[in-house]
């Protein structure tokens, strides 16, 4: 409940002071039929705070996506539990922008908000707000396939933005942009984030890009997937990946990183 | 042409930082930004239209050749001469609308019932196993069932009467497009459905904003072929089933022409047959079909 859209409640961030945005407690979750099964998260335990921006962190295959999934409702944990509070449905980025290839943008954006349940006369009006917040104020009745990947993921996270969930997970979203796109995005994100207040759990592989973005950076080991170490980093924003602050504490986490992926090469 | 996209408004909210990273945005969108330019009517023309009509002016021009060569007798092949002298026989009767419309409203209707039916059905189908795995082999089987096959059996149950070329019509026509929605269904990108669930379009709201939309591709194939099948199985049934009752359409028209022995007429029945068919494609299905693959980005402009 972090944009303006709210019953009578006074709009902004202070709205979300009640509770963790998501918990997720001792969770586990194995794949494949019994006899032959595959555990991929072994007792894994994060918090999200209300407005927090959380990256997690691990090589490829460590069960990131299956974890954004879990907390999506996407699929059901082995165990343990997950919560997110206040009912909704937390709003989730993929890696492929998963826009409707058979809407515009806007409609993309007005077929959330009418899942939202917003009436028809707002959703227009609201889509080219979040468009707007996007910078593509003009891309209303564009085609998806007449965007670029950059402006493909912008729409995206404005239909992510568009379900008006305190929660906003992210799976790879900018993986597969090339690396200039991929900075500027990096700062719109943070830009909407300091906006909007939303609680982010953003996954990546990518180091720096972990730690240009988040509050608080998680490490997950592989195979199974645990959590293998936490930082916390009051680097103020903007940041730069240049920055000394910011390029030693990178250098960091990924020695880190790469003793974790080194441990399954001794087996 | 200039882009409009970079033209947009940028945001003031983060002051001077702010401007400078829209600014260099609205650069990137520019340089990355596909248009997709309609082919000029010239070109479709030349490339579109022109290459069908030298064929069949080819095939005209071959016939006639036969025909003065009298390679067969008069009676077995007429000349174009001949089948156009029927054709205008009919215009000047006044029946040749008549005929065509007798044929094409039974067709169309049979049709829409036909989509009626075979779009629950493929639905079902696709999304519950138990009867995907009861029925499914059997609805794809029925696709290679020639439909004059069911001629004998649907006048032993409903006589020669609307209801029996109606029955012959949807057994034809209800397998391919079940089939079409199925396999459309089928070749969903996951994404997509995540996707849907993600924004909370489930249930019946999943089927309506994101499945159906999604399978629209193969259902539209779908479709096409069971038009096809619809007007094959109409002709079945209209040249076997010649009654009073039933008012003359295409295949009776075609059926009268064998009983007299008039090639012309049979010749004449062929064409306007094969012309409906192929107009329906050509207005219908063709401009659908492209509508759908340029907005989703799949037509490649040649
Ligand atoms: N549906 C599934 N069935 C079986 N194994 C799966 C399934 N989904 C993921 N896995 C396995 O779980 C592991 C983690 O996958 P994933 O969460 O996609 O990793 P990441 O996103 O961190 O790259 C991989 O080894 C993958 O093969
Ligand atoms: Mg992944």
């Amino acid at each position: 409940m972090s944009t303006a859209i709210t019953d009578d409640a006074p709009a902004g961030p202070a709205q979300a002071g009640d509770g963790p945005a998501a918990r997720i407690t001792h969770v586990s979750k194995t794949f494949g039929r019994p006899g032959e099964q595959l555990l991929v998260l072994d007792d894994v335990t994060v918090d999200v705070a209300p407005g927090e921006f959380v990256t997690l962190l691990g090589a490829s295959g460590c069960g990131k996506s299956t974890l954004l999934n879990l907390v999506a409702g996407l699929d059901a944990p082995s165990a343990g539990t997950i919560e997110v509070p206040g009912g909704q449905r937390p709003a989730l980025m993929f890696q492929e922008h998963a826009l409707f290839p058979w809407l515009t943008a806007g409609k993309n954006i007005e077929l959330a908000l009418k899942m939202r349940g917003l009436a028809k006369a707002e959703r227009r009006t609201e889509a080219e707000r979040l468009l707007e917040l996007v910078r593509l104020g003009g891309a209303y009745g564009k085609r998806v396939h007449e965007l670029s990947g950059g402006m493909r993921q912008r729409v995206a996270l404005a239909r992510s933005l568009a379900q008006d969930s305190r929660l906003l997970l992210m799976d790879e979203p900018f993986a597969a942009l090339d690396a200039i796109t991929r900075d500027v995005l990096h700062d719109e994100l943070t830009r909407i984030w300091t906006e909007t207040k939303v609680s982010v759990l953003f996954v990546t592989h990518n180091v720096r890009e972990a730690v240009k973005l988040a509050q608080r950076v998680i490490l997950m080991s592989s195979r199974p997937g645990r959590i293998a170490r936490e930082w916390t980093i009051d680097i103020p924003q903007p940041r730069r990946i240049e920055d000394t602050d910011v390029a030693n504490l990178s250098l960091e986490i990924t020695e880190e990183l790469r003793g974790e992926i080194r441990r399954h090469g001794k087996h | 042409m200039a882009s409009t996209e970079t033209t947009g408004k940028t945001g003031t909210a983060g002051g001077e930082d702010s401007a400078g990273l829209a600014g260099l945005e609205a650069g990137l969108d520019a340089l990355d930004t596909r248009t997709t330019a309609r082919t000029p009517l010239r070109q479709v023309l030349l490339h579109k239209v022109l290459p069908p009509i030298i064929a069949v002016a080819l095939v005209v021009a071959v016939w006639q050749l036969l025909y003065v060569l009298e390679v067969k007798p008069d009676y077995q092949l007429p000349g174009p001469g001949q089948v156009w002298d029927a054709l205008a026989d009919q215009w000047y009767e006044g029946t040749l609308f008549d005929v065509i419309w007798t044929s094409l409203s039974r067709g169309v209707l049979g049709f829409l019932i036909a989509i009626a039916i075979g779009t629950p059905l493929g639905l079902i189908v696709a999304k519950v196993p138990f009867v995907r795995a009861a029925i499914g082999p059997i609805l794809t089987g029925l696709q290679s069932l020639p439909s004059v096959a069911w001629v004998p059996a649907a006048i032993i149950w409903f006589g020669l009467t609307p209801s029996m070329i109606y029955a012959v019509v949807l057994l034809g026509a209800v397998p391919s497009i079940a089939n079409g929605l199925v396999s459309g269904i089928g070749q969903i990108p996951p994404l997509y459905l995540r996707a849907g669930q993600v924004i909370g379009a489930t249930g019946l709201h999943g089927v309506r904003h994101v499945l159906l939309p999604a399978a629209l591709p193969g259902y539209l194939a779908g479709l096409k072929q069971g038009w096809a099948f619809s007007w094959r199985s109409l002709m079945a049934a209209e040249i076997i089933a010649t009654s009073p009752d039933l008012g003359v359409g295409l295949g009776q028209l075609l059926e009268t022409g064998r009983g007299y022995q008039d090639m012309a007429i049979v010749l004449n029945a062929i064409l306007l047959i094969l012309v409906v068919g192929v107009a329906i494609e050509l207005l219908v299905f063709g401009p659908l079909e492209r509508r759908v693959l340029r907005n989703r980005g799949l037509l490649v402009a040649r």
